[in-house]
């Protein structure tokens, strides 16, 4: 029922590969510490896979949308990877889909970071 | 605790996320059963689960004594799920607006919006204290919200 999260590097670029749900109480939590944590390392290059997660309420996509606004408020970039066709629906019907810089392919999603 | 009359089943539910768990997860089942299409069943056991969201949290508030109820209802020509609290009550006409440019960065609000664009009607009843909310989709009809 939970949220699968790991964390790799590429290019400078922190990838998050989750899974599973981000809900209320369940994945909400381990989204937002897993944030705050690479933000802490100086990690600010950040993007999110969510082509294994199933499932988001409107907590999970709060959380999202605070991650988003942490990231950026802290001089850094997060960006989304894989949206399954129904997070891609919910991210369309609260009018988030054009705030969240949205990618479908890892290699250039990768590219499209700024470089210092 | 369960109650069964006709069609109905209610449940009275304490004020945590396993509640809400159960909630959707019934939710789901009645949808399934009622021979939903999957992009539907996604969106009515979403906006139940927003629904008991709001019952326990903004609601109850966790307290533990209070209540959530539930019942699920196949009419025949619609799914009719209720779910009431015990809280300070819901005026949905003072919520914000979730799509509008300034509201579009918060980290929450989005509940009654997401249940309103899933379900067919959605009736919020005062109870004092407390909040009905009804959900109901209609059977039969094409998928909405998308």
């Amino acid at each position: 029922m939970s949220m699968k999260i790991s964390t790799r590097q590429v290019d400078g670029v922190t990838i998050l590969d989750l899974g599973g749900r981000i809900t209320l109480g369940e994945g909400s939590v381990q989204l937002r510490d897993s944030v705050r944590d690479l933000l802490g390392k100086g990690h600010k290059k950040i993007l999110l896979n969510l082509g294994d997660v199933n499932y988001i309420d409107s907590s999970g996509i709060g959380e999202l949308v605070s991650a988003y606004t942490t990231v950026r408020n802290q001089g850094g970039e997060l960006k989304l990877l894989n949206l399954t066709r129904k997070v891609h629906d919910l991210l369309q019907i609260t009018k988030l889909y054009t705030v969240f810089d949205v990618k479908d392919d890892e290699a250039s999603a990768i590219a499209s970071y700024a470089h210092a | 605790m369960t109650g069964q009359q006709a069609s109905r089943v209610t449940y009275t539910l304490d004020s945590s996320l396993d509640s809400v768990n159960k909630v959707e997860q019934t939710a789901e089942q009645l949808a399934r059963k009622a021979g939903v299409d999957e992009d539907d069943i996604f969106r009515i056991s979403m906006a139940v689960r927003e629904a008991a969201v709001n019952a326990v949290l903004h609601g109850n508030a966790y307290d533990p004594d209070k209540r959530m109820t539930a019942s699920f209802e196949n009419t025949g020509s619609s799914l009719v799920i209720r779910i009431t609290d015990e809280g300070k009550g819901l005026d949905p006409s003072t919520l914000p607006d979730p799509l509008a440019p300034e509201n579009l960065l918060r980290g929450s609000g989005r509940g009654i919006f997401l249940i309103r664009s899933f379900m067919d009607e959605v009736h919020f009843r005062q109870l004092h204290p407390g909040t009905e909310l009804t959900l109901i989709k209609h059977l039969g009809t094409a998928p909405t919200g998308a």
